[in-house]
């Protein structure tokens, strides 16, 4: 096939396209458009059914991507007009932003909790998802360009994990490393004088961290997700999600080591910037999705959210009962834990708590770098306190 | 057997009783024609490994799997030396006062030659030189560390595998590579990108149905649709693990060997351990009253008719 002089038109229908798909933000390396061009030759370019698996074979690479590939397909394929908004967008996202009171709604049913509203800290939730896609750009305050240097200096390690993975050892061990005695037994005809040793390797813990961006936790989210970032570029296996009405999983877009662009991406591809909360609902999915099938196993499991949520704590509870079964800590951290007159009165705190291995604060550097011991911190307590129970 | 096209490869796959939806048809046509492996995501149970199974048979060729898992290394997937031959080789060339006349290159020679050369799944794939080339099922590829994958480009790319003491080994005809994942990470993308990509969906209720028909010949038409429509409701129901069609399956094959004829409340209570493997997800089930199932599987059965 040579590109310079057969310009068919499926090549150029294939660049094209694969131009409308870098366009709406999803990778299309050339290599990929070269093996759509050969599969476009394989089936014709006559049956639309042809041509969209071809494209999706070749040029998709995961299973979220789908929805957007459809969209650039219908609108280069099919010439339809370009739609904007994602089709699991709502159909009439709310022009009121409707702010009320947690504590009013809720103890209607006179459940005689004595919050004293002075000492309480006021929080205001908006009950209506409102996704709005805010601008980073314009948190360009100099002290949050300081924490991001403080953050990208915390070092996340956790207690390490004995990988089944053999490695060359140093000491006499239980394992024969038969390949490297043979070998070296050849310079002394065949005589294994020199025995070697291998021994399981240890690797990282998954770190798993899921940071609330509701209304409520908006003035962490900024600084959080900062500190998310260079969690994910500072350490290997790091997965990143955020919640509000819905779960994004972040780690792709998080792994630019530019903060800047890490941030950008991040808040095209979430849509749910100060919203409302659905934790329980976003943990399940969450469960669903990626942890109970091998993400959260093993792992660290760090939640930083305020607790707060609209939705049935339940839920909550349940959900937490879960990845407390697989996950090998869990840590929330709750920025709010420290404000004079908190104590864990938010419906899904209390519910979460009971699954909780630390909980800690987090709103601020020295939170956070507490946070970083909390994590880093090498004695499997939970474990012990399991073997005593 | 030649697969010439789309409607070929979906027809040979129904020859076989395996119902492929359109992309996966031609998902599977593109990585024969093209030589490029198929990576394959999706929930368990939609019949990713089966795929593999299936074409080996369509191609009449043998199916290599390399079931992956943590730790998994060159030695265990690509080919290693088998020491104890070689030990006890070295032992009779001793014995037999060999040794001295042969020296130590030409020993060496001996010692790593094919004769003690362990064929792993990848060298086996690449190394067949008869009849169709195999199969290669690389299963759960998300299992295995990253580092492992880097091993697995230049074979999937470029079909071959280098020993140092024996040369480069390449396929005459590439395998036809499945790999599947259950995306407990990413799977690099690098590798991503030398394979084809397809997620395999739940079938919808009429293929369910057919499948199940199929696969589970001693249960009659009404049952296969009500056990399918019981599973449909059942996968809307958020479950821990909603029913794959492995369930589906295993379900019918179940009430068929009791002799059911039609589901009713006692029969789905008793053999829903068939289909739902978590303590939680029975007590949802309950909750929500398994008559409202039995009811609604049953309207969906007489649909048809």
């Amino acid at each position: 096939m040579n590109i310079a002089t057969a310009a068919s038109p499926a090549h150029k229908m294939a660049v094209a396209f694969a131009r409308v798909l870098r366009g709406v933000g999803l990778d299309a390396p050339l290599d990929s458009v070269i093996v759509f061009v050969n599969a476009l030759e394989q089936l014709g370019l006559k049956d639309r059914n042809d041509v969209y698996w071809a494209a999706h074979s070749t040029l998709v690479r995961r299973h979220e991507d789908t929805p957007l590939f459809d969209r650039a397909f219908a609108v280069f394929w099919d010439q339809r007009i370009a739609i904007n908004k994602s089709e699991d967008e709502p159909e009439n996202i709310s022009m009121t932003l409707l702010i009320d009171d947690e504590s009013q709604k809720d103890d209607d049913n006179a459940s005689a909790e004595p919050i004293d509203d002075e000492n309480t800290i006021t929080l205001r939730f908006s009950s209506i998802e409102t996704l709005r896609e805010k601008d980073f750009a314009e948190y360009n305050d100099a002290e949050l360009r300081e924490a991001e240097q403080f953050m990208t200096r915390l070092r996340l390690a956790g207690p390490p994990k004995k990988s089944l993975r053999l490695t060359k050892a140093n000491h006499r061990g239980a394992r024969h490393d038969i390949r490297r005695t043979m070998r070296a037994s050849l310079q002394h005809d065949g005589e294994p004088i020199d025995r070697y040793w291998r021994e399981p390797s240890t690797r990282l813990r998954r770190l798993v961290v899921l940071l609330d961006i509701s209304g409520s936790m908006e003035p962490y989210a900024r600084a959080l997700l900062r500190f998310m970032h260079a969690a994910v570029v500072g350490r290997q296996r790091v997965e990143a999600f955020t919640f509000g009405t819905r779960l994004t999983r972040i780690t792709k877009e998080l792994t630019s080591r530019d903060p800047d662009r890490a941030l950008a991406q991040t808040s095209t591809q979430v849509s749910d910037w100060s919203g409302g909360t659905r934790l329980g609902e976003c943990l399940r999915n969450f469960n669903d999705s990626w942890g109970i099938g091998g993400m959260a196993r093993g792992s660290i499991f760090v939640v930083l959210s305020d607790g707060w949520d609209r939705g049935d704590p339940e839920v909550l509870a349940e959900q937490m009962q879960r990845l407390n079964r697989v996950a090998f800590r869990m840590i929330w951290v709750n920025p709010l834990k420290v404000s004079p007159g908190y104590a864990p009165l938010a419906r899904g705190m209390a519910a979460a708590l009971p699954y909780i291995d630390d909980f800690v604060e987090g709103h601020s550097l020295e939170a956070l770098q507490h946070l970083t011991e909390v994590i880093s911190r090498n004695s499997n307590e939970r474990q012990r306190m399991m073997a005593h129970a | 057997m030649s697969l010439q096209s789309v409607a070929d490869v979906r027809s040979a796959l129904d020859a076989n009783n395996y119902l492929a939806s359109d992309g996966l048809a031609t998902a599977v046509f593109l990585a024969m024609s093209l030589n490029r492996p198929l990576l394959l995501e999706g929930e368990a149970g939609v019949g990713k490994t089966e795929l593999a199974k299936v074409l080996a048979t369509i191609r009449n060729s043998e199916l290599i799997r390399l079931q992956c898992y943590e730790g998994i290394d060159a030695a265990q997937a690509m080919y290693d030396w088998d020491y104890s031959r070689q030990l006890l080789h070295l032992r009779t060339v001793e014995a037999t006062g060999e040794a001295s006349s042969l020296g130590a290159d030409k020993l060496e020679g001996q010692l790593y030659s094919e004769k003690f050369l362990i064929r792993r799944a990848l060298l086996r794939a690449i190394d067949q030189h008869e009849g169709t080339s195999p199969v290669l099922l690389i299963d759960e590829i998300d299992r295995a560390d990253d580092e492992f994958e880097a091993y697995l480009l230049e074979v999937l790319s470029d079909f071959q595998i280098t020993i140092p003491e024996l040369g480069t080994y390449r396929a005459t005809t590439p395998p036809l590579v499945v790999l599947t994942s259950n995306r407990t990470r990413d799977v690099h993308d690098a590798l991503k990108r030398r394979c084809l990509y397809h997620w395999v969906e739940h079938p919808d209720f009429e293929r369910e149905v057919e499948i199940v028909r199929r696969r589970v010949p001693q249960v009659n038409e009404t049952l296969a649709r009500q056990v399918s429509a019981a599973v449909e409701s059942l996968r809307k129901m958020q479950l821990y693990k909603p029913p794959g069609v492995a369930e589906t399956i295993d379900w019918a094959t179940a009430l068929g060997r009791l002799g059911v004829r039609e589901l009713d409340e006692s029969i789905v209570q008793a053999t829903l351990g068939t289909v739902l493997k978590y303590r939680e997800d029975h007590e949802r089930v309950r909750d929500s009253g398994v008559a409202g199932l039995v009811k609604q599987a049953f309207e969906r059965g007489l649909y048809n008719d």
